[in-house]
């Protein structure tokens, strides 16, 4: 977004030759040279041996270590995870950043700092929180399970532990967005005769959708792969209570290499359609539609 | 508008979907237990789940769960619903007792210490065991790097170091002083220090750290099946540990569930003929003695002394030992 603004502000014709772009070739060439290394280096060449090692024993093997029912159950388990903590946190981020940049409230900044914990806590502490509320040694949880619930060590807990680690991405892309737009639209929304829901749905909603949709494509991903917190609160059962991650640990740990990877190899698959989801979205944000079609390409 | 209603419509079929994975029928089993069992209760269960289908006619699931043993004893105790535990030691049982969840003298439940199989301690060497480690007084030379599990963290560490602290005690002239240095000298020589078992064997096999493995008798017989015979040699030392990992039903669970019998006949299975051949095929040595007698030439002979008469107990030599600021938190500050 920022960089969009300082190119536009800039006249055409001076683009070719503005100061930004005035070092000279070798130094270009070395700083792209690095970037592309590093990127090779820590990005690409691990990328390729998961999908190198998955294969290495053939398809069949690969097929086969993927289809098996404990692999099977940690996919419908993730995947399951998946579908309730993002649109949750698609409710939740949304009422967050809502209050924090529609409103003045007393308490604004410790909720703001509140947003942000899950990111500045590793995730092995939010798994022992959870472990600490719900455990059978606190007296909420002792009374949770008198009447039958199970939340740790079952998927409603590994369900919290998820929202609790990727609550800040629908909120945190969503803040800067709708502080930036401000009021203006809502109010004469409003002024016009508008309910909440209204001016909610038809004014402010189109407004950040292309921000909503890449905080849940982060979310989403984020939450497929979370390890740490999960971990905790999983108890490790297999073909119940193991996500995809844990899977792959408990693969690798049973020197069965093969089947490790090519379920890590899933796990790649997803983060990369992720990655092409939200290259496509980027691509089709409005301002991008219309630079394409004013020809600025 | 149009667009939020159909959201929520796709939510609530999520949900629903996501309902009927969760639910499931039959009986089921859970068996908590620690790291290096994973190869034999694979094999094990589908045995009972015949033997149980053929007595009674009804369908059984046993569900696992694997990990260190500490680890899993802790689980047990905030919360997991375990039918029943087999873990690598009596000490993280008795935890559970303390916690009320069995009672105090479940040790007594079961034949032989509730300890089904045993098994012991020893050294896993690169092949042609190029360093000559043959015994422990070799681990302690310099330049060996040793490889073993976290004592704090890991039942099969804790029996690794009372193993060395053991060996120390029976030399000529050996006392509490010099088992503290010699033991002090072994972790000196420490490369890694992993949570469990099966990361320190990932460490040494796979990682290709250090020069000898204190590992789980049964864990060094798998790696070589897994990894290959031309790789590691296995070397008995001259006096190990006898290592009783014990089995408990859990009482709390298995009355709130319901499973209490079959529970109980799952783990007695552990003591039948069959139970003893499997936890021998898996390098686990037998209790039964027909079957030990079988399988006898599979294990090194080894001198074998116990926790209860070197260190009285594992009560007390947890305390002594593994507490915090016990002998092994004094040896590892020391270290660094």
């Amino acid at each position: 977004m920022t960089g969009l603004a300082t190119r536009q502000r800039l006249p055409p014709s001076s683009r070719a030759s503005s100061r930004v772009t005035d070092e000279p070739p070798w130094v270009r060439a070395l700083l792209i040279g690095i970037a592309l290394c590093f990127f090779a280096i820590f990005l690409l060449i691990p990328l390729i041996a998961v999908f190198a090692e998955a294969l290495k024993k053939g398809w069949d093997t690969y097929i086969a270590s993927v289809s098996t029912p404990d692999s099977l159950s940690a996919i419908k388990l993730t995947l399951f995870v998946a579908a309730i903590s993002v649109p949750l946190n698609l409710v939740f981020g949304i009422a967050a950043a809502w209050s924090i940049s529609k409103f003045e409230f007393c308490g604004k900044r410790l909720l703001i700092s509140l947003i942000d914990l899950p990111f500045s806590v590793s995730p092995v502490i939010s798994g022992l929180i959870y472990v600490l509320i719900f455990g059978a040694q606190s007296q909420f949880g002792q009374a949770l399970r008198e009447h039958g619930f199970r939340v740790l060590y079952a998927a409603p807990g590994i369900v919290l532990a998820t929202v609790f680690v990727t609550f800040p991405f629908v909120a945190r892309e969503l803040i800067p967005l709708m502080q930036a737009q401000g009021n203006d639209e809502e109010e004469a929304a409003v002024m016009l005769g508008a309910n909440g829901f209204m001016t909610f749905f038809r004014v402010t909603l189109p407004n950040i959708k292309w921000g909503l949709m890449y905080g849940l494509i982060l979310c989403n991903a984020r939450a497929m792969g979370e390890f740490g917190a999960v971990s905790v609160v999983s108890g490790h059962i297999r073909g119940q209570t193991n996500t995809i991650p844990l899977h792959v640990e408990i693969l690798y740990n049973e020197y069965n290499f093969a089947a490790a990877f090519a379920v890590a190899s899933l796990l790649a698959l997803l983060a990369l359609l992720t990655l092409c989801v939200k290259s496509l979205v980027e691509y089709f944000r409005p301002e991008n539609a219309r630079r394409a079609a004013a020809g600025e390409h | 508008m149009k667009y939020p209603r159909q959201f929520a419509i796709a939510l609530f079929g999520a949900f629903i979907s996501a309902a009927a994975i969760t639910s499931y029928a039959d009986t089921t089993l859970l068996n908590v237990s620690y790291d290096p069992t994973r190869e034999f209760y694979q094999e094990f269960n589908p045995v009972f789940i015949k033997h149980w289908k053929e007595k009674t006619n009804e369908t059984l699931t046993i569900n696992q769960s694997h990990g260190g043993s500490g680890k899993q004893a802790r689980a047990v105790i905030d919360g997991q619903d375990a039918d029943v535990v087999t873990l690598a030691l009596a000490y993280d049982i008795d935890a559970l007792a303390q916690r009320k969840l069995i009672p105090e003298n479940w040790q007594t439940r079961f034949p032989q210490n509730s300890a089904p199989y045993t098994s012991t301690i020893v050294f896993l060497v690169r092949k042609g065991n190029p360093k000559q480690i043959k015994d422990w007084n070799d681990l302690v030379k310099p330049g060996i790097g040793v490889v073993t599990p976290n004592p704090k963290t890991s039942g099969g560490a804790r029996w690794n170091y009372l193993a060395a602290w053991a060996y120390a005690l029976q030399q000529p002239g050996g006392n509490e002083a010099k088992a503290k240095e010699f033991v002090g000298q072994l972790f000196g020589n420490v490369k890694v220090l992993d949570t469990g078992a099966r990361g320190s064997t990932t460490s040494f096999v796979e990682r290709g750290i250090g020069d000898v493995l204190l590992a789980w008798e049964n864990e060094a017989y798998l790696a070589i099946k897994e990894l290959g015979p031309d790789k590691f040699d296995i070397v008995t030392p001259s006096l190990s540990i006898l290592a009783e990992p014990p089995i408990s039903i859990i009482d709390k669970v298995v009355d709130k569930r319901g499973t209490r019998k079959v529970a109980q006949a799952y783990l007695e299975y552990l003591y039948s003929p069959t139970g003893q051949e499997l936890a021998a095929k898996h390098y686990y040595r037998p209790r039964d003695e027909k079957v030990a007698a079988k399988y006898a030439s599979r294990f090194g002979k080894v001198n074998l002394i116990t926790v209860d008469k070197v260190f009285g107990g594992w009560g007390k030599a947890q305390k002594e030992h593994f507490s915090d600021g016990g002998v092994f938190d004094q040896i590892y500050e020391k270290r660094k």
